[in-house]
């Protein structure tokens, strides 16, 4: 459990603003990274040339993919958030990806700040609070129509409308614990797996073939399986707040 | 669990920098750069839609001209023709004038050559009638004796000859 410590850096463990400590820690360093190297990423696909090259085509090709998330899930109105679902989807990935990165083998250590919730709450809360923005600045008091469906007898609404409104209220929830428990559990069980590999190397060359050998081929598949995952899940958090927005937008 | 047991300590901090972070990239990447990538990608769109548009046109272009150039050659076609026939039919006419007065002439000279033969076959008639009336009045007056009048043996000879 070692790698999802967070621990100060650089003797800021001081700093704080209106007493709330702000420490500048392993997890906001690879905020810091993630925020940069997505920029630098994004940055290298502006040459704007007229016929793309290989860096501009990848770049391309994510903004391409987010508007055609939002056009098909939000329609013509969605156009406006590409700027904040590009932003989360990448940022997510990046964040995803780098703390997969096997920098261990270079005696550094990679930290998933991704597997916190107090990060993926924040995110979480953002996507929510844009919703509640403009579903109401959109539709006034209407936004509540959203807790009723079309069709609902009328006997059956103030039911119908706590359900909606419980299930509504717990978006921001599985939205941020979603992608924490995914990338946690991902790197637990990598965790759990090298831990036999080491142990029962450790133990003798007979309990390493029974149990270390199967656990490190086992890691391998593992190990491409976290990828998807990582790219699931950002998909995941982008797409729900896609369908969110559409709920904001278009009502329905 | 890290994530639980650090909370109290670590909550203000992570919310502090996500904010820090994610509001730089959705600042300076998601309303900085996208904006121009997916103008690059809107005037390339648009661009790959105006060359289409361009080349549908140059094509409508081609098929008009190269319909009029149609109208026209059949036009010049059909007046080549126009041309061919009249020049035919002047040709025909010409020949058949000419085929006309050569008939004319050759029916004259052949009216007058029947005319000639029939007036030599005439004179050769006569002639031998002469003759033949000579003989026959040599004939009787040596045989007979008889000197017969000219006149009657003429017309013996002559219905002789002429009922064979």
């Amino acid at each position: 459990m070692h790698q999802f410590s967070i621990q100060p850096l650089f003797g800021s463990e001081g700093w704080s603003i209106a007493g709330y400590n702000i420490a500048f820690t392993n997890s906001t360093l690879w905020m810091a990274i993630a925020a940069v190297t997505l920029a630098f990423f994004v940055a290298g696909g502006m040459k704007r040339q007229l016929v793309p090259g290989r860096w501009q085509m990848a770049v391309e090709s994510f903004t391409g993919f987010i508007d055609g998330m939002l056009a098909a899930n939000v329609g013509p109105g969605g156009k406006k958030y590409v700027p904040y679902i590009f932003s989360l989807f990448m940022f997510i990935l990046f964040a995803n990806f780098l703390g997969l990165l096997p920098l261990g083998v270079i005696g550094l250590h990679a930290f998933t700040f991704t597997s916190h919730f107090s990060a993926t709450g924040v995110l979480a809360v953002l996507s929510f609070a844009i919703v509640l923005i403009v579903g109401f600045a959109k539709h006034k008091l209407h936004f509540f129509s959203l807790f009723v469906p079309h069709g609902t007898p009328v006997i059956m609404i103030p039911l119908i409308f706590c359900v909606e409104l419980i299930s509504f209220l717990v978006r921001p929830f599985s939205l941020g614990l979603r992608l924490f428990v995914a990338m946690m559990a991902g790197h637990v069980l990598l965790e759990v797996l090298s831990s036999f590999v080491i142990s029962s190397g450790n133990a003798g060359i007979g309990l390493f073939a029974i149990a270390g050998l199967p656990s490190f081929i086992l890691m391998v598949g593992i190990c491409a399986l976290e990828l998807l995952v990582a790219g699931i899940q950002a998909y995941v958090f982008a797409l729900l707040t896609c369908v969110y927005l559409n709920d904001a937008e278009n009502l329905h | 669990m890290p994530q639980i047991a650090q909370l109290a300590a670590t909550y203000s901090s992570q919310i502090f920098w996500m904010l820090i972070f994610f509001g730089f990239t959705f600042f300076v990447v998601g309303r900085g750069m996208v904006p121009k990538v997916m103008d690059t990608v809107a005037q390339r769109d648009k661009q790959i839609a105006d060359d289409l548009a361009a080349a549908e046109r140059a094509r409508a272009q081609a098929d008009a001209e190269e319909e009029a150039w149609r109208t026209r050659e059949n036009a010049n076609r059909a007046e080549a023709q126009a041309l061919i026939a009249e020049a035919r039919a002047k040709a025909a006419a010409v020949t058949t004038e000419r085929l006309a007065t050569a008939q004319v002439a050759i029916d004259a000279t052949l009216a007058e050559a029947e005319t000639r033969i029939s007036q030599a076959r005439r004179s050769a008639a006569a002639e031998i009638e002469d003759v033949a009336a000579d003989a026959a009045r040599e004939i009787v007056s040596r045989i007979a004796g008889l000197t017969l009048d000219d006149g009657a043996v003429r017309s013996a000879v002559k219905e002789n000859l002429v009922h064979g």
